[in-house]
């Protein structure tokens, strides 16, 4: 590693930054949580969250929390995901792909667009 | 890809201490059994405040909260949580009155009323690796500095923010760097003081194992205020997690030019040298300090001139408490205004007390650990919001803050504001910031003897008053524990103790009777209790007591059960099953188990 000057310093910083922003919850804009429950996992909820992931780094998007729960209690229409922009009503998508995943990172958290055609139901429940 | 998952796993002393470096294997092993570890990181970090729950890890970003774990109970943890998404409750905190799990991290009152600036970083990033502490605005304090400030407006600024010095005296910082500023040397040095001899004190070892970098950028932005190129730490050999975190922190800083020469690009110079004490409760203080890094024996010197001015080898030399500097850099970043905006104000507006203070919360509270809060908070919030109670639904006696040079305070003050001013004013210090809460079956004298045992043993010896007054006064605390004290030993506890505190060397010395003065101030009557009496309230001071077992109530209940007669290692307890026992009170080593063991309580002590 050579000697850093100022302006080096400062990219590095931003780097860690992104690295270690999923690490702390609450300034943050809002979450989506992939269900992985083993109905999830065993219908592909794991490629899903990795595709979400790196779309999220790929995209730079630093404002959102990615995380995980257990089964969301409609085991047919997996893999899921809750999408909660806070402040607004939790949307829940079903059936879901890694393409489908980043169109709706894509429309609905950066755009603030629901994805019609994947959402099952706005404002059904909770998910904390 | 980030992780979804970060497993912050606690590895301070504390959690070590308890199996954590086990647990991190575990964790590891289980994680890789699953294939989840490019989704889940385990970050060991410094310790995370809640020791008295240790092991524990903190899940991010969900902030869910474990406590005690253990190896066993690894394999159930990662399936049902970091696979299958289910929050474990059965590891969460539960508190014992609700018995409802609390999840989260931040909802749990422990942490409720912190207040984190030198902790700022600790359980959120890995101490060994400097990357972390960059991304949490890390050495940015410094970039500011050097880049926008002149070493005269650093100074301004730290006087401004009203930091007193966190190891003791609460010395104003800004005003001890004027005067090395103002003093002409080719040569100016800096010391940062992590000797922390203070019993049950660990706030300073917390930090440097939980947040290296913090210190080492205070100490950055206090050499070019300065115009200092080398520095000492001064760390006690007994504090070996804490080294060896300094030194991984020391050589990244160095790679990544931080430390060295022509530091950033920016011209500066500046060495960090590691000293290691050998753990001498006076080699924290400042003087003895020095003469220990120059090679001599930890003696203290008379301050006639202060080590600002003539300190190491003679140049002036800046000595800083750990927490100290781990306060510089936000208050460089963040501003003076916004320091001083926390905490007390005196009455003009100077004076008081600003920031928060980490104090390491022990004793017989129910939550054990490392709090730091805002100046200002009461006594009261700190035992009983944070501390959760005492410990076994027993009653408060008293607090003792300040370590052997502070005092014990009674119920009547527990709604004092925290605040050097006000806790001086009540005989007790803010010294460091151990804080040991004290229970009913405390027995005050036993508690000023214990301190006083500390510092007579500790001190080095070289002026009388010091050396041969402790030593009079413990032989006194002594003979009324033992139930052969007069009234006149009261009076010649408090001359003693003014006359020690007057013609001391040092503060160990100026200090040492606070224990003393302020139990016989607030507990006069439990002295009195012994002295007149012979007894001893507490029922703690064995010669001042006797066990006897009510003979009804044997009987009657217990039928003469004989377990006391079992458990006594004296054979002291004689009597048949069914039929009447006794205490031979000329073989009674008054150890209790008999006591402990009676399921009738036909047991009494008095
Ligand atoms: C007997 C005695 C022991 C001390 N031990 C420590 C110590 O362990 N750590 C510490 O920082 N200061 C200790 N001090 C205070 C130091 O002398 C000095 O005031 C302090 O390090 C200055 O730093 P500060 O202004 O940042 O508080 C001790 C003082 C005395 C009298
Ligand atoms: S050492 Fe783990 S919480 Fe203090
Ligand atoms: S301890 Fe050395 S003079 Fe008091």
């Amino acid at each position: 590693m050579p000697k850093l000057t100022i302006e080096e310093l400062d990219k590095l910083r931003e780097k860690a930054v992104a690295k270690l922003r999923l690490r702390e919850s609450g300034e943050n804009r809002g979450k989506v949580t992939i269900h992985l429950g083993t109905c999830g996992i065993a219908a592909g909820g794991r490629q899903v969250l990795t595709a979400l992931l790196v779309e999220v780094e790929k995209l730079g998007i630093k404002d959102i929390t990615v995380t995980t729960a257990g089964c969301a209690g409609l085991c047919s229409r997996e893999p899921m995901a809750t999408v909660e922009l806070f402040g607004q009503a939790p949307v829940k998508y079903v059936d879901l792909t890694a393409d489908k995943i980043k169109k709706i990172l894509a429309e609905h958290v950066v755009n603030g667009k629901t994805v019609k055609d994947y959402a099952l139901a706005i404002g059904s429940e909770r998910v904390g | 890809m980030p992780y979804r998952l970060n497993v912050m796993l606690c590895t301070g002393t504390g959690c070590v201490s308890n199996g954590a470096f086990n647990l991190l294997e575990a964790f590891k092993t289980e994680i890789r059994k699953h294939e989840l570890h490019e989704e889940v990181a385990v970050i060991p970090t410094g310790c995370n405040g809640f020791c008295a729950v240790g092991p524990l890890v903190v899940v991010q970003p969900d902030e869910i909260f474990y406590q005690k774990l253990r190896v066993e109970d690894v394999p159930f943890l990662v399936q049902e949580h970091f696979l299958k998404g289910r929050p474990v409750k059965k590891f969460m905190y539960t508190p014992p009155e609700t018995k409802e799990p609390i999840p989260i991290m931040s909802n749990i009152p422990f942490f409720g009323k912190q207040m984190l600036i030198a902790l700022r970083n600790r359980g959120l990033i890995d101490p060994e690796n400097i990357d972390e502490y960059i991304a949490r605005d890390g050495y940015k304090g410094f970039t500011k500095a050097i880049t926008m400030m002149t070493p005269k407006q650093v100074i301004d600024e730290v006087k401004a923010s009203g930091l007193r010095g966190r190891g003791g005296g609460g010395f104003p910082t800004g005003l001890k760097w004027e005067v090395a500023f103002n003093t002409q040397s080719d040569e100016k040095f800096i010391i940062i003081n992590c000797d922390e001899g203070d019993p049950g004190a660990f706030m300073d070892r917390s930090i440097v194992e939980s947040d290296p970098h913090s210190v080492i950028e205070g100490v950055l932005i206090g050499a070019y205020a300065l115009g200092v190129k080398q520095t000492y730490i001064y760390v006690r050999m007994e504090y070996p997690l804490a080294l060896k975190r300094f030194y991984i922190a020391i050589e990244q800083a160095k790679e990544y030019g931080l430390l060295g020469q022509n530091i950033l690009g920016k011209g500066m110079d500046l060495e960090i040298e590691v000293h290691r004490g050998a753990g001498a409760f006076i080699c924290g203080e400042e003087t003895a300090l020095i003469r220990s890094i120059q090679g001599f024996a930890g003696e203290a010197q008379a301050k006639y001139i202060y080590p600002a001015q003539k300190g190491l080898n003679g140049k002036p030399t800046i000595i800083n408490n750990v927490e100290t500097w781990a306060n510089i850099p936000q208050i460089i970043l963040r501003g003076s205004n916004w320091f001083a905006s926390i905490g007390t104000r005196g009455k003009n507006g100077d004076g008081g007390s600003t920031g928060t203070k980490v104090f390491s919360l022990v004793g017989k509270v129910n939550n054990t650990g490392l709090v730091e809060v805002p100046m200002g908070i009461t006594l009261r919030e700190i035992i009983y919001d944070i501390g959760g109670g005492i410990k076994n639904n027993k009653k408060f006696k008293s607090v003792q803050t300040g370590g052997p040079s502070g005092g014990f305070l009674p119920e009547s003050l527990l709604d004092l504001p925290v605040d050097f001013d006000e806790l001086l004013k009540a005989g007790a210090m803010m010294g460091s910031g151990g804080m040991v809460v004290v229970d009913e079956d405390n027995c005050m004298v036993d508690m000023a003897r214990y301190f006083l045992d500390f510092v007579q043993s500790e001190s080095c010896g070289k002026c009388i008053p010091c050396r041969e007054g402790t030593k009079r006064m413990l032989d006194i605390l002594e003979r009324i524990t033992y139930g052969q004290g007069t009234e006149d030993d009261l009076l010649k506890l408090e001359e003693l103790s003014r006359l020690i505190v007057e013609s001391s060397l040092c503060a160990l010395g100026g200090t040492a009777p606070n224990p003393v003065l302020t139990t016989i101030k607030y507990f006069r009557e439990e002295y009195e209790a012994h002295v007149k009496n012979k007894k001893c309230p507490a029922h703690t001071c064995k010669s001042l007591i006797t066990y006897t077992i009510d003979s009804k109530i044997c009987i009657e209940k217990g039928h003469g059960c004989g377990v006391c007669r079992k458990n006594c290692p004296q054979t002291a307890i004689t009597g048949e099953i069914k039929k009447e026992h006794r205490i031979d009170p000329t073989k009674c080593d008054k150890c209790g188990i008999c006591f402990d063991v009676c399921k009738f309580d036909a047991i009494y002590v008095d």
